[in-house]
């Protein structure tokens, strides 16, 4: 027990670390890694809790797929970044001051720093329910495609539409560039193509 | 030292009061805002599980997996947004961006 308390503070702090240096470094690029950081740790927490399914397709889905398509754009675009870092100071007193309230009232909600709901979340724990009968990923796969298996299709609906928008938004035709178009040659009627000329003898063309 | 429900929803305010606040911080930086709400999207999915375990019901973790459908379909439409309007402006400053200004 002493050693999953070990394992979630160095996790959870981890986490929140590379969370912030997402907010505050300067390059986009390390920006990038620190949130694969994050996802890693949340996974790793993830684990921790007995919730090993969601861990793997965070991994798979964010470090695999978000986080490089972010590191794709991050690197494609040519940006001024120190110019996009100007105002940085600018905000900061007062984003540090709803952040530092915004945190207050989450942490007195949750009791943790006091206030009079101290201990009140703990009462959503059901003792004796963490452990499982079957495993986690057969525990959702029976509810994931049983009773929801509307709301699995819809979530391959909002992906398909996202695929489809991604492409047709960045598709581009560029009108300079020559290429074989086959069907426009094969389809070339005689008329356009072959012009016969009546060359008159000894006269030339 | 048991590790309880509380221990993970205080991570998840923290990380996402961290995405907040670099909402705050980098306003010029689209893609850094952008890096932002997935922070904000993850301290979300933690809640989810972890009220999701301490409850015994995995009703939780399915929502967490529409979460995290939701958050790769939002990256790729917004980066894909990203991608042309620096093709047509060649900056990606939020000012910028006040072409809808009513």
């Amino acid at each position: 027990m002493l050693l999953q308390a070990i394992a979630f503070y160095v996790f959870a702090a981890v986490c929140v670390a590379s969370g912030a240096m997402v907010v505050v470094s300067r390059n986009p690029v390390y920006s990038v890694l620190f949130l694969i950081l994050a996802f890693f740790n949340a996974a790793a927490l993830f684990v921790l809790i007995g919730a090993e399914f969601i861990a793997m397709i965070l991994v798979i889905v964010y470090v695999g797929a978000v986080a490089v398509l972010f590191l794709f754009v991050v690197m494609m675009l040519d940006i001024n970044m120190a110019k996009l870092k100007e105002g940085f100071l600018d905000y900061l007193p007062i984003g540090a001051m709803i952040g530092a309230a915004l945190l207050a009232e989450i942490l007195f909600g949750l009791g943790v720093l006091g206030g009079t709901h101290q201990g009140t979340v703990s009462a959503f724990t059901k003792a004796g329910t963490q452990i499982l009968t079957v495993d986690n990923t057969r525990a959702i796969g029976r509810v994931l495609y049983t009773q929801y298996f509307y709301v699995f299709q819809v979530a391959g609906v909002v992906l398909l539409v996202a695929m489809i928008g991604a492409i047709v938004l960045t598709l581009r035709r560029r009108p300079g560039v020559r290429r074989q178009r086959v069907s426009d040659q094969l389809y070339r009627p005689k008329e356009e193509s072959i012009t016969l000329v009546k060359v008159p003898t000894r006269g030339g063309v | 030292m048991v590790i309880g429900l509380e221990h993970y929803l205080t991570v998840a305010g923290v990380l996402f009061t961290l995405g907040i606040l670099g909402i705050f911080l980098n306003r010029k930086n689209v893609i850094v805002i952008l890096m932002c709400v997935e922070l904000m999207l993850l301290a979300v999915n933690i809640n989810l599980v972890a009220f999701s375990v301490y409850q015994g019901n995995v009703t939780g973790q399915v929502f967490a997996m529409l979460v995290l459908t939701v958050a790769a379909a939002e990256a790729a439409i917004g980066l894909a947004i990203l991608v042309v309007y620096f093709r047509n402006r060649g900056t990606v400053e939020v000012e910028d961006i006040n072409a809808m200004k009513g």
